[in-house]
């Protein structure tokens, strides 16, 4: 039987990321800077669980994996593959904004060129979020425009969190070793390496709008390890905090 | 002690945080005008807080739009709004005693009843 190890890496750290940011995003539910803003960002943090979600169901529809709560609250730290820049607590609105600027754009970039998929399971997807990643897109734009052009403090505030997250943000581009030029051969997918040059054609735009500068990309150094299993210290406490309801009674109906 | 870095947890043990906002950090309202399909009209559904135009739009679709069927949605600066005063709502007094600019003030069934039976040919 031929293996289908590759799509599963490929749909694994797609949908980890999806639950590690969403749950991050969520921590600021209650605490977003204003009302309306506190509704938005909740709101997207939802839809990248019910991203998370939607993969996990691949998962286990096409491939016999656990069902997707299991699959999402009863892993090992080292068998998840979400990248580091979704790892890190909130910190201020500054550091959520760009992480969210930075990944929703790679996020968007990742589903559209999933239409063309030869795996039908992407192709449905790709067409179920489109929307919702348009609007995600729209709101992280705005932001990063607005503060951008703002004031000296609201743009040197930009600017710092662009350098900080943008190596981070590579990172979402790892390559995954053993199966990049599989799931390239069979048109899965287009690469990490095409997503990035996409990727930093969008943002490229925005950031010049919002008036700031990207790193010297030749120089920058992604941030790699996640997709390998390797995380960093803020993983684990994400992951006992967002699964110790479930533990309680993983057999338990809601 | 727990060490959680979800703020909601660690926030517990926060003093009071100092916030002050100065001139021109407040943000303008937005009254919200939805449109649950194409064609249909825009009905006010109520009002938010908001930068810009762009953003009160996009807070809108969350705020506003995220539950039931939405076409489009419309946002105008409340301050933009034009309207009377509320003690010149007199302008309106006395239109209860001008119900000949009522449609419903014309009695015209009988004449046209009485047209009917005299061409006789008509259909009803």
């Amino acid at each position: 039987m031929k293996s289908t190890n590759h799509i599963k890496d490929l749909i694994t750290k797609m949908a980890d990321d999806e639950l590690i940011l969403g749950h991050r995003n969520s921590e600021w539910t209650g605490l977003g800077p204003i009302l309306e803003e506190d509704i938005a960002f909740s709101s997207m943090a939802q839809d990248k669980i019910g991203h998370a979600l939607a993969l996990y169901e691949i998962l286990h529809e096409q491939f016999d994996e656990k069902d997707p709560d299991h699959y999402a609250f009863l892993r090992n730290e080292k068998e998840y593959k979400c990248c580091h820049l979704v790892e890190f607590p909130i910190g201020e609105y500054d550091f959520s904004l760009m992480r969210h600027f930075l990944f929703d754009y790679a996020e968007m970039i990742r589903y559209e060129t999933l239409a063309n998929s030869s795996f039908e399971p992407f192709r449905l997807l790709s067409k179920k979020v489109k929307g919702e990643l348009k609007y995600h897109t729209l709101h992280a734009e705005e932001w990063i425009k607005q503060l951008g052009n703002a004031t000296d403090e609201s743009h040197a505030r930009m600017q710092q969190e662009l350098n900080h997250c943008f190596p981070l943000a590579a990172g979402i581009f790892e390559p995954a070793k053993e199966f990049e030029s599989q799931l390239m051969d069979e048109k899965i997918y287009p690469g990490e390496k095409k997503l990035y040059e996409l990727w930093l054609d969008k943002i490229y735009s925005v950031v010049t709008q919002a008036s700031l500068n990207l790193p010297d990309i030749g120089k920058v150094q992604p941030v790699f390890g996640g997709r390998e299993g390797y995380h960093t210290e803020y993983l684990q406490l994400l992951l006992d905090e967002m699964s110790e309801v479930y533990k309680l009674d993983p057999g338990a109906n809601w | 002690m727990n060490n959680s870095y979800d703020p909601r947890v660690k926030r517990l043990t926060l003093k009071d945080a100092n916030i002050s906002l100065r001139e021109g950090e407040h943000w303008n309202i937005f009254e919200v005008f939805r449109q649950d399909k194409r064609g249909a009209r825009h009905v006010h559904v109520g009002a938010l807080h908001a930068p810009d135009p762009v953003l009160a739009l996009i807070f809108a679709k969350e705020q506003y739009g995220r539950r039931k069927d939405c076409f489009n949605l419309w946002v105008v600066c409340s301050a933009d709004i034009l309207a009377f005063n509320d003690e010149d709502s007199d302008v309106f007094a006395n239109n209860r005693e001008k119900n000949y600019r009522d449609a419903s003030g014309f009695k015209v069934r009988d004449k046209i009843e009485e047209f009917r039976k005299k061409s006789g040919n008509i259909k009803k």
